[in-house]
């Protein structure tokens, strides 16, 4: 076990996916010499070479779209977006390139290609460098979308994307990256859980809590302040975001019968929406109360100022825990 | 009249011994090496690159341009008998595509667009599968790999990305094979295009964009995409470019050689603007004479890609009776075995709707099989269970 921020769990998983490969290259503005403005390459281009990683011209459609050539002559690409918001030039490579390229080849053409996006806000950034677009990805068959939450994660499951022969978006939490955590670099990727699986990370009896990538860490520290309150709360780690592990999710629900789901990403259309609809199909009998949704208001990202007013933190997702119990809540009272 | 024809006169900026980043002025000779009356004219610079072109492979490529027209005209016919939902018609840019096409090796790999089906057809794509996507039994028709031929590309511009990608990958790879890019005018206007040429630029990969200038843009003129030509906008990006008479197969296949040896050199990417005209619809859906002036089209009726290297056959004495008849022959077996496979072509199975999205398990979408599966078994006839009238009343 070794003690590494987020940002060196991930350098160290990529490391290890370049020398197990050669086929792997990475691509991204600014990832080689500098090392990533948060230095999750950092230390890589030198140790692999610019043909290994790649020192992109500043256009990110394309990053991808290159990234896509490359993956037919048969490499690994594993492009870096540098912030969230700058994913969307590139928008139209991923949706209608990456992720159709399999099935319009009916197989022949496969697009192992990862890529990763720091996501999500808390940062005090401006305008678009703090979104949560995963839902855009998340609508978009063809692709896979994970997010980690810790280092161990972070290091295993970059390494597990590189090797998918499906296309990955994962969205890396960037206020966690300075987050630190024991990761066991030995451990085999292929042998740990799969990033299709949800993880519980906390046990609870009176309700559940999804949450993923930044939230998570969020959702234990509400998980501990009802316990203070005598409320047991389940905390789901949901990993991977498409598909969403549903079995993990309703198993907990059919234990607990209440869920809630909390997302920094904007609240209409969501994967909230989508959870809520899914485990509500799924079990609707089981269900005590009507899921609640803690999220992001349907705004643009706003000015660092008012964003942790955006943002769900640990009080008014645990008013969210309070609605779905039937306690006292910010909305007793209010119909509907 | 409308014609692209500015700044005429200038150098070949992209010639033969040219190299990247020495630009040239704007407004290229266009390059020919046939007139339109089917007239050998020589080129010091390019006739070096056509040198083989003996009496033979001329009248072989004379059997490609029209066994070419001659699958064109099939398609465009088993699209109105209802046998095509639609068709993108190649006619007039024949000599763009086969000039260019049979200057590539096997193992240089092509980027086409939806309208490169002559390119297709020299690769040695089966005449089905060519028709597969616009029968709506597949959204591509073949496995590119058999052929080293990408899938026809619908959105504009977005395979030049995909070249470049790939010969980026040649480069690490140390091979001397080349990649190249097919496309129109119209997709010169887009982003990806220009991206591509600034990655090929920056990482001197070996890539060929080679566009074909057919003057329209489903209705929108060459004018309007670019105020210059478009052999001039590479230059700007320090990629070296030709402009060539793109109804001259003769010319398009010198040039096409010219950019592939310096791609294989390591000399970097090579623009060719291959000028032609799309003498039919943009598809069988279009109607141009919303659009465009009939007399335009009689301009270039006169340049017709064919016609010329018939004519230049007969000055040779080489367009014989039995040239002609095996030429036929051959043409007429092409669009039987077109029409053959078109018709009896089998209908996809209902679950193959699912099928190939990933590559590995997905629970999301086998959940859904499953139950359109148990959905389409409570039906007799599953056929009608997804007919828009329903099967049930």
């Amino acid at each position: 076990m070794t003690q590494l921020t987020f940002a060196r769990a991930i350098n160290s998983g990529l490391r290890r996916s370049l020398e197990n490969d050669a086929k792997v290259v990475l691509m991204g503005e600014d990832i080689g010499t500098l090392g990533g403005v948060f230095r999750v390459t950092d230390g890589l281009q030198k140790d692999f070479g610019k043909h290994r990683v790649i020192d992109t011209p500043l256009a990110e459609s394309g990053i991808v779209g290159t990234a896509v050539g490359l993956a037919y002559r048969g490499y690994r690409p594993v492009v870096e977006i540098q912030f969230d918001g700058f994913v969307y030039p590139a928008f139209d490579q991923i949706v209608c390139q990456v992720a159709k390229m399999h099935y319009r080849t009916k197989g022949a053409v496969k697009m192992p290609i990862t890529i990763r996006i720091p996501f999500g806000g808390g940062i005090g950034s401006p305008e678009f460098h703090s979104e949560s677009p995963e839902a855009y990805f998340a609508h978009t068959p063809g692709l896979r979308v994970i997010s980690p939450s810790s280092p161990q994660d972070a290091h295993t499951m970059i390494q597990q994307a590189i090797a998918c022969d499906d296309p990955v978006l994962f969205f890396e939490p960037k206020r966690r990256y300075h987050d630190k955590g024991d990761v066991d670099e030995s451990l085999d990727p292929g042998a740990a859980l799969s990033f299709e699986k949800a993880r519980v990370v906390a046990d609870g009896r009176d309700v559940t809590l999804v949450a993923y990538g930044p939230l998570v860490k969020t959702a234990r520290d509400v998980a501990l302040a009802a316990a203070d309150e005598g409320m047991s709360v389940e905390v789901i780690d949901l990993r991977s975001l498409a598909p969403v592990d549903f079995a993990t999710v309703e198993a907990s629900v059919r234990k607990t019968g209440r869920l809630v789901i909390a997302h920094e990403a904007v609240q209409s259309g969501g994967l909230g929406a989508e959870i809520a609809a899914s485990i509500t199909e799924r079990c609707f009998y089981y269900l005590e109360s009507a899921p609640v949704r803690v999220t992001g208001f349907d705004v643009p990202y706003p000015y660092s100022k008012l964003e942790m007013h955006h943002l769900p933190g640990l009080d008014r997702i645990l008013d969210g825990v309070d609605r779905a119990l039937g306690r006292p809540n910010s909305l007793s009272g209010l119909e509907g | 009249m409308v014609t692209d024809e500015v700044g005429q006169g200038g150098t070949t900026a992209g010639g033969p011994g040219s190299s990247a980043g020495q630009q040239g002025r704007t407004g290229q000779n266009l390059v020919q090496l046939i007139t339109p009356a089917g007239e050998r004219v020589s080129h010091p610079e390019y006739d070096p690159w056509v040198q083989d072109m003996s009496d033979e492979q001329l009248c072989s490529l004379y059997e490609d341009l029209v066994v070419t027209r001659r699958i064109d005209t099939e398609a465009t016919a088993l699209q109105r008998q209802g046998e095509l939902g639609l068709w993108p018609p190649m006619l007039g840019q024949e000599a763009s595509q086969i000039g260019s096409a049979r200057a590539l090796r096997d193992d240089d790999f092509v980027f086409p667009t939806y309208r490169d089906n002559g390119v297709a057809y020299c690769r040695g794509v089966k005449l089905t599968d060519i028709l597969r996507v616009w029968r709506g039994n597949a959204s591509a028709g073949w496995d590119p790999y058999t052929v080293n031929l990408g899938t026809p590309q619908i959105i504009i511009g977005s395979q030049t990305l995909h070249a470049t990608g790939y010969a980026m990958g040649i480069q690490n790879d140390g091979a001397d094979s080349a990649a190249i890019a097919y496309l129109g005018d119209g997709a010169t206007s887009q982003g990806d295009v220009n991206e591509a040429m600034v990655f090929a630029a920056s990482f001197q990969v070996p890539v060929v964009f080679f566009c074909q200038n057919n003057h329209w843009a489903i209705s929108e003129p060459v004018r309007l995409q670019s105020h210059v030509q478009i052999a001039d906008r590479p230059l700007g990006f320090g990629i070296p470019s030709m402009r060539v008479d793109g109804n001259d197969v003769l010319a398009v296949m010198a040039a096409t050689r010219v950019a592939l040896d310096r791609a294989r050199r390591g000399g970097g990417p090579t623009f060719i603007e291959a000028v032609t005209y799309r003498m039919g619809p943009h598809t069988t859906a279009d109607d141009p004479t919303r659009y465009r002036d009939a007399n335009e089209l009689e301009d270039w009726a006169q340049k017709d890609p064919i016609r010329r290297v018939k004519a230049l056959l007969e000055r040779k004495g080489l367009l014989t009776p039995e040239l002609e008849t095996a030429v036929q022959q051959k043409a007429d077996a092409v669009a039987r075995d077109m029409r053959t496979g078109c018709t009896t072509m089998p209908d996809p199975e209902p679950l193959d709707v699912f099928k190939h999205v990933y590559s590995t398990p997905h629970s999301w979408l086998d959940r859904q099989q499953d139950h359109y599966s148990r959905y389409l078994d409570s039906f007799g006839d599953p056929a009608g269970a997804a007919s828009e009238e329903g099967a049930r009343r």
